[in-house]
This record gives C-alpha cells, sequence and structure tokens, in this order.
C-alpha cells in the first residue's frame, strides 16, 4: 500500500495504490492522521482516489469511519473517488457513502 | 468428504499472511476458472475469516491457523480454524455491525462480506476452543 499526496486548490488528493487489509491498515491510519496534523486551514476537502486499490475487505471501511471522525471535527469533508466496481461493492453495502459521499 | 482436489495449509497468524492466505485460495481455484468478480468474492471472503482469527481469536497474540480448500464439480469449500478465544455469542457476531473492537476501528462487517460474497457460510465453536469458519462457493465462471 502506498499513498501519494496531491494539493489542488482547497483540497487534498490522497491516491491510494495497492490492498487495503489488516496488514496495510496501519500505514494508511498514520498516513492520514499524519496528513491531517499538518494541514493549513485552507484545505476543506480530503478526496480519496480508489482507482488504484486493487483489492480491500472491511477493515477499509473501519479505517475510514475512523477518519472521518478525526476530520470531520476539523471541518475537512471526506469523499470517495474512483473505486473499482468491487471495492465500490463493499462500500454500498457498508452504507459509507451517507456519511463520505462518492464523488466523479 | 472426498474431493476432487483438495489443500491443507497452517501459518502464523500474522498479518503479513492475509494476502498469503486469500492469494493461496485464489490460485487454488483457478482450475474452476472464476470470473474476476467471483476471485473477488472469495479473495474478500478468506480475508475476513483469517484477519478474524488473527485480530479476534488470536487478539493479535499470534497463534496457528488451519486453511483448508476442497474443490467439488464447481463448488469451492473453505475452511479456516483457528484456537483462540472463539465467540461466546454467534449469532450476536453474525450481525452487521456487531463488533467488540469498535475503539479500535473495526467496523464488524466480517461475517456480513463472509456471507454475502459466498453462497453459504457456517460459524461454529472449535473444540476445545476457538473457531471454525466454513465457506462454500458455487463458482459459475
Amino acid at each position: 500500500m502506498e499513498i501519494n499526496y496531491l494539493n489542488k486548490d482547497d483540497s487534498i488528493y490522497a491516491e491510494l495504490s495497492g490492498e487495503l487489509d489488516e496488514c496495510s491498515a496501519e500505514y494508511v491510519r498514520i498516513s492520514l492522521d499524519d496528513l491531517l496534523k499538518n494541514l493549513t486551514s485552507t484545505k476543506t476537502k480530503l478526496v480519496l482516489d480508489f482507482s488504484n486499490v486493487s483489492f480491500m475487505d472491511s477493515t477499509g471501511i473501519g479505517i475510514l469511519l475512523g477518519r472521518y471522525n478525526k476530520y470531520s471535527k476539523y471541518d475537512i469533508g471526506m469523499y470517495i473517488k474512483n473505486p473499482t466496481s468491487y471495492v465500490n461493492r463493499i462500500f454500498e453495502m457498508s452504507g459509507i457513502y451517507q456519511i463520505i459521499p462518492k464523488i466523479s | 468428504m472426498a474431493f476432487d482436489n483438495y489443500f491443507k495449509l497452517e501459518f502464523e497468524a500474522k498479518n503479513i499472511n492475509e494476502s498469503f492466505a486469500r492469494s493461496v485460495v485464489a490460485v487454488f481455484c483457478t482450475e474452476l476458472k472464476p470470473t474476476i468478480s467471483e476471485i473477488n468474492d472469495v479473495k474478500t471472503a478468506v480475508s475476513e475469516a483469517v484477519t478474524n482469527a488473527i485480530v479476534h481469536g488470536y487478539q493479535n497474540k499470534g497463534g496457528q491457523i488451519v486453511l483448508e480448500a476442497g474443490i467439488t464439480g464447481n463448488t469451492l469449500d473453505i475452511v479456516v480454524k483457528d484456537t483462540g478465544v472463539g465467540i461466546s455469542d454467534i449469532d450476536m457476531a453474525l450481525q452487521p455491525f456487531f463488533t467488540t473492537k469498535s475503539d479500535e476501528e473495526h467496523s464488524g462487517m466480517g461475517f456480513t462480506l463472509m456471507d454475502s460474497f459466498m453462497d453459504c457460510m457456517e460459524v461454529k465453536q472449535n473444540t476445545p476452543s476457538g473457531l471454525i469458519v466454513h465457506l462454500k462457493k458455487v463458482i459459475k465462471g
């Protein structure tokens, strides 16, 4: 699992690539929490780009909900972009799009 | 039960082995010519069962996990066994979003995903301790 960050206007794009499971969860958790600590006040959105996430299990849902709880305290909106149809199915089953919307 | 093909593996309950376990089963079932979607279903279900054994069964303290898979016709049977702490109330644990570890950001969706992605899921106590998860899927290809 790797995450590349891109700044664009008021948004940060986090491009995740690899497999998101219990084994890689700690890395994702720490990386996104470190990002939050170092954010400037001009950023209001975190867009998680899932186009290169080849595998995800329910661990991914737990990680995202945990990050949502932290980011929402700073009024930073989280969004999910480009999940593969397989990852999208897991997101839909979890109902996570109700709090972390999918954008195109 | 006599399978057309069968394997049994025993490995350490370490999270690095989650990827190993799901990949082994994915490769094992290729003789049934599964679709990409079916492979993903199987990989997710195995990952959930193995993660559950590591995180819940052995409480991240390590142990041994036994993974078995068998093929009969176009049916794939998978068994994941641990000898960890087990689950006292299995019916409760099977409820969507039920988790004993909400403070550690676990979603409680593991059994829900296994049940959704496979045709059959059976969860029972192992003796003298631990859990046995039996998963079954007909690979239509």
